[in-house]
């Protein structure tokens, strides 16, 4: 836990972090206090939040690139949706088995995928993202194909069942936070060192004696897991999945928050999922202007802050040690 | 003198260009050997090959074992390690995490990680200053001690070095080379790849010159007695 205290202590040194933190932790309280359709809103950004997390260990830790992570989530969301829905498990064992799938699976295809690099590898995985797409809306005696599963029980544990929005938001919360501090956590272990190394330089990770094409694999399991978990929650907070819930779009939302958040840092997916998924909201009354608001302040924001809003506070300390007395 | 390092017949291809042809070498404990040659005549090549980074042929034993071929993770096991071109330090990580990873394969005992760094901060005093900085920010004479401070942190039985006086002042260069030179009177065997050929000579016991991927010539570094010496053997 020491390396977590001390991460945090750097963290909560920076005022500038700390007030994008406030602003954050005020707009979920709002949020929890007046209810309404921004709470559904800012439950899809805390189930983005888990899964741009987890593609952080992979993308942001590790240096690789993943158009396929969608695909993981689709297979625990679709295994939780049709254990629950069509043969009454519970949503707890239902997502175990959901997450164990999505591991197996990421095993299987890490396994070859991983040898190839750079835009092979996004290729391939774009792939991996189109073929679970695919299988969703074919599989129909399974997953009903474009119609979806409806009657998705919610989440529970034993005989407690979180039926309000308000429950359902802070355990969502929860789960951010968890999957959050796990990821500072494997960031700041020998395991996190080795994935920045491999992110680094392949060739000079292998001369220290790091098992580059295990650690990728274990970056990859590590990281569809998180998007396992998310898909799971999603389905039993929503109530309803169909493929286009893991469709192309999950994947550019999922890199748009990455990149907007910033790449490579702790705090990054959870401003990235909050800002991404709000945004559209915030330009509403522009009408038929909403779509280029919101694409412009995404072009503005990575101009101006290429490393994400979470390399704001960084970018401002420079620009104020600049100044001239 | 123990052999530490035998290169028997080793070759290595990058598709269709063979970029080493049937080169053999050793390295007696406690020897430093320089490699000399123009660029592109195979130097780098030969410590990937040693390493196992790239494809090849031939035998590399290492005290008195094969390293498997195509192994650099066994191969770091042994003890060979490498500070490879360009440094290859991780420039977003702070000098003790760079220093930390080159600890990689010790697992945890943090008594010995301890002797360890404080052994490398004793060589580099700088880098105990420069800990908790990103090492990307770090001059080119600064990563180039942190990249040999991370290779040492390994614990090297032998210690690979490729080009470590690329793009540095002379004065840098002359600090590095000393540092080099105390290891290896400290008794760790070198094996001192540059282009700079008058200063590896310097400290060389022995050297090999290559020329197309091969070995051209084996030079004992006493019997040189001037640059046009030098001269002769680099140009024939």
């Amino acid at each position: 836990m020491n390396s977590l205290t001390s991460i945090w202590a750097k963290r909560s040194a920076n005022p500038a972090l700390l007030a994008v933190w406030g602003l954050a932790a005020a707009l979920v309280i709002y949020v929890l206090v007046r209810g309404g359709y921004l709470m559904s809103v800012v439950q899809i950004a805390a189930i983005y939040t888990i899964f741009v997390t987890g593609l952080n260990i992979f993308m942001g830790y590790t240096g690789q690139v993943s158009f396929g992570h969608s695909a993981f989530a689709a297979v625990s969301g679709y295994t939780s949706a049709v254990l629950t829905a069509t043969y009454g498990w519970g949503p707890l064992p239902a997502a175990i088995l959901g997450l164990a799938a999505v591991l197996l699976c990421a095993l299987v295809i890490g396994y070859p995928t991983l040898r190839l690099r750079g835009h092979y590898l996004a290729m391939a995985t774009l792939a991996i993202g189109l073929i679970a797409y695919d299988v969703a809306v074919e599989w129909g005696s399974v997953t009903q194909g474009y119609m979806g599963i409806s009657g998705i029980p919610p989440l529970s544990i034993g005989r407690f069942t979180i039926t309000s929005d308000r429950g359902v938001l802070l355990l969502l919360i929860v789960f951010a936070a968890l999957g959050a501090v796990a990821s500072a956590g494997i960031r700041n272990s020998r395991l996190g060192r080795a994935f920045v190394a491999i992110a680094g330089s392949e060739n000079a990770a292998r001369a220290l004696g790091i098992d580059v094409a295990r650690y990728k694999l274990v970056a990859f399991m590590i990281s569809a897991f998180y998007a396992g978990v998310a898909g799971s929650l999603f389905v039993h907070a929503v109530g309803f999945v169909s493929p286009e819930v893991f469709g192309l779009h999950m994947v550019v939302l999922a890199f748009t928050m990455l990149y907007i958040g910033g790449i490579g840092t702790f705090t990054g997916p959870a401003l990235g999922a909050l800002i991404v998924t709000l945004l559209p909201e915030t330009f509403r009354k522009f009408n038929e202007y909403q779509d280029l608001a919101y694409g412009a302040v995404l072009i503005l924001i990575l101009i101006y802050a290429p490393g994400g809003i979470a390399s704001l506070p960084r970018l401002l300390s420079s620009m104020t040690r600049r100044k001239p007395a | 003198m123990a052999r530490m390092l035998e290169v028997e017949g080793l070759s290595a291809r990058y598709g269709h260009v063979e970029a080493l042809r049937l080169v053999d070498l050793h390295v007696d404990d406690g020897e430093l050997v320089a490699v000399l040659g123009p660029n592109g005549a195979g130097k780098s090549t030969l410590m990937r090959a040693l390493l196992g980074l790239v494809p090849t042929e031939g035998r590399v034993r290492f005290c008195g074992a094969d390293v498997p071929r195509r192994n650099p993770v066994a191969a770091a096991a042994c003890g060979l390690i490498l500070v490879p071109e360009g440094r290859g330090i991780f420039g977003p990580m702070t000098v003790a995490d760079n220093l930390e990873l080159g600890a990689y394969l010790l697992k945890g005992n943090r008594a010995e990680f301890t002797r360890r760094l404080e052994r490398v901060l004793a060589l580099f005093p700088r880098l105990k200053e420069r800990l908790p900085q990103v090492s990307g920010s770090l001059s080119g004479g600064e990563q180039q001690m942190l990249a040999i401070g991370r290779a040492l942190m390994a614990e090297p039985k032998i210690l690979l070095l490729d080009e470590p006086s690329l793009g540095l002042a002379p004065r840098i260069i002359e600090e590095i080379l000393e540092k080099l030179g105390e290891l290896n009177r400290g008794g760790l065997p070198i094996i001192l790849v540059e282009q700079k050929a008058p200063l590896a000579l310097k400290l060389a016991r022995r050297a090999y010159l290559m020329s197309i991927g091969s070995i051209a010539a084996e030079i004992d570094p006493r019997t040189i007695k001037s640059q046009d010496e030098l001269t002769h053997f680099y140009l024939g």
